[in-house]
């Protein structure tokens, strides 16, 4: 459901433009923040809001990588294998964060606080290897600090 | 330690608010440009200084400028490029992050120059620290005049809006970019006509990147003279360049247009990481060109790069030692090239999942020999056909690894495993 706070949003981030649809992009990422992904009910109410057809907002949707059909992690780990991550072990902080999570590349955790993605260049190479956990950066990377993290973000009583 | 025109006052510590950055000389430049400058004269002074767009394409800013139409009935647009996304480039986020008004101070003088009153900042989505960096000190810059109505009693008007990405490297392509400032996928739009002509909602656009927004700054205060004399003829200025891979000291360097590669990596960067030996560097960004160990006396200007074949492109200076394998290095960038490939030209998106494909199977020495040719005749046959640079940007990288390492992929076809000590059976 876009809830009332939500449209408010949606109303001042379309004063921004001269064109409606210009919007769209940041409403999409603004629902996505709030509601965790880009369900067909939300997409169908935006592109009512927008006065688009439904299909432009898929089209636009499955394009940016950012942007997300299904639900993930409560925590959503994002690790950077890209070249300059790559050189410095970026595949193996990959694969302990996957053997760490019992989850491999796309999956959740079953009782959905993590997620696992492998994704291209964050902007971090000199601080590489790197990952975003949501939005936050994790830099110079290692197997230890990789544990920390982890165990820094699980619930109290699961640990 | 060379001279500066970017990071100059923040070595130490960071300019957050407009009084710290006042307090360094902030704003002077802008105070000059409104009431003393008329906008041409703010374009011949950026022409005299040399600088050359910061995105990776090197195009004269002043010259760019200069194509915005000065009588127009549509509204003029100003676009920041900081959809930052090329590997290896992490550079305009240490503007944002280290000194957010040098650039907010050289969108207000640039937007002033091309006639315009309305500006977009696009961020990539994932700078999301940056973004609310960049909307507080927009804020700042409102409530202190800087921005808005009447910018320091000038009539001058200006508005600034943060606009966020979500994640395409194609949108750092300035027609993709404004595609997806529209609301849309990011395909990259035919040419001409330019943005100049014809950019956003079809009204004179200037797309500039952060980097060389923020270089203006210094160019109005010391003048284009001072600007160019800090680089080598055609190439002014100074450079950020993102050292990154194998050196003991990875970081952001700020140095001048045309220092020696070798400078930048033994000198700045601290030299090879465990002393292990150098094998290969990128000069600017994983689409340009690899330069093998014997290349790095090159100078790191536009001209300089280009005439041995190579591209100065975003500043990202990627370092590679002796335990790479090249062709697990090139088979993650011809990864990355499919996955950001849009779709829309047919050589781009077959071509750069076959190249991707093709190189899987030379890394797994599941290919035959003649395919390495068929690899080089793909590549080849990508470049120039196609509506956008990234075609390019994905063949550039398969033929110069493979013509410098041949014997890499040689020898993972012939042995099933790679050449690099300690050998690991695949």
């Amino acid at each position: 459901m876009i809830s009332d706070r939500l449209l408010a949003e949606f109303d001042s981030i379309v004063r921004n433009y001269p064109v409606r649809r210009s919007a769209l992009i940041p409403i999409l990422l603004t629902t996505q923040e709030h509601l965790g992904y880009l369900s067909d009910e939300s997409i169908a109410a935006i592109a009512r809001y927008l006065n688009l057809p439904a299909i432009d907002v898929y089209e636009v949707v499955t394009f940016y990588s950012m942007l997300r059909r299904h639900p993930v992690g409560k925590h959503h780990i994002q690790v950077c294998t890209n070249i300059s991550c790559l050189l410095l072990g970026g595949e193996e902080i990959f694969e302990r964060v996957s053997k760490r999570l019992g989850i491999k590349e796309g999956e959740t955790t079953s009782d959905g606080q993590f997620s696992l993605a492998e994704v291209e260049c964050l902007g971090a190479c000199c601080n590489a290897p790197a990952m975003q956990v949501n939005y936050t950066y994790y830099n110079d990377l290692t197997a230890e600090k990789v544990d920390q993290i982890l165990q820094a973000l699980q619930k109290p009583e699961e640990r | 330690m060379p001279e500066l025109a970017l990071l100059t006052h923040v070595q130490h510590r960071n300019l957050m608010t407009v009084e710290e950055y006042r307090q360094t000389g902030g704003y002077e430049a802008l105070r000059k440009v409104l009431l003393e400058m008329k906008p041409d004269q703010v374009i011949e002074e950026v022409k005299k200084s040399g600088l050359r767009g910061r995105g990776g394409a090197g195009f004269p800013t002043g010259m760019k400028w200069s194509f915005i139409p000065k009588n127009s009935e549509k509204p003029k647009y100003m676009v920041v490029n900081s959809d930052e996304s090329e590997p290896g480039t992490c550079k305009d986020r240490v503007i944002i992050e280290k000194t957010p008004f040098l650039l907010l101070e050289g969108i207000a003088i640039s937007s002033y120059a091309v006639g315009s009153s309305t500006c977009y900042l696009y961020i990539r989505g994932e700078y999301y620290d940056q973004a609310m960096i960049l909307k507080q000190a927009i804020e700042d810059a409102y409530r202190h005049g800087f921005l808005g109505k009447n910018i320091l009693g000038s009539g001058y008007n200006l508005d600034v809006y943060l606009h966020r990405g979500a994640g395409a490297y194609i949108c750092g392509e300035e027609t993709g970019l404004l595609e997806s400032l529209e609301g849309k996928k990011g395909w990259p739009r035919l040419k001409p006509p330019f943005p100049a002509i014809s950019g956003l909602y079809g009204c004179p656009t200037c797309v500039n990147n952060v980097e060389t927004l923020a270089a203006v700054v210094s160019i109005i205060q010391n003048g284009g003279d001072w600007y160019a004399a800090l680089g080598t003829p055609k190439n002014g200025g100074t450079r950020l360049f993102c050292v990154s891979g194998h050196v003991k000291k990875p970081g952001t360097y700020e140095l001048p247009m045309g220092i020696p590669l070798r400078s930048i990596i033994y000198d700045y960067a601290g030299g090879m990481k465990d002393d292990r030996k150098l094998k290969a560097v990128i000069p600017g960004g994983s689409s340009v060109p690899i330069l093998t160990a014997d290349e790095i006396d090159v100078k790191m200007d536009f001209d300089s790069v280009a005439a041995i074949g190579s591209l100065l492109g975003s500043g990202g200076v990627v370092v590679i030692n002796e335990d790479t394998c090249m062709v697990k290095a090139l088979l993650r960038i011809a990864r990355f090239y499919a996955h950001e490939s849009c779709g829309q030209c047919t050589p781009c998106r077959e071509g750069t999942t076959w190249l991707k494909k093709t190189l899987q199977r030379v890394y797994e020495g599941d290919a035959r020999q003649a395919e390495l040719d068929q690899v080089l005749s793909i590549a080849f046959n990508m470049m120039g056909t196609t509506i956008c640079p990234l075609a390019d940007a994905a063949a550039m990288p398969v033929r110069s690894y493979i013509q410098k390492f041949r014997h890499e992929f040689e020898y993972h076809v012939q042995h099933k495993c790679c050449d690099v000590k300690p050998a690991v059976r695949i």
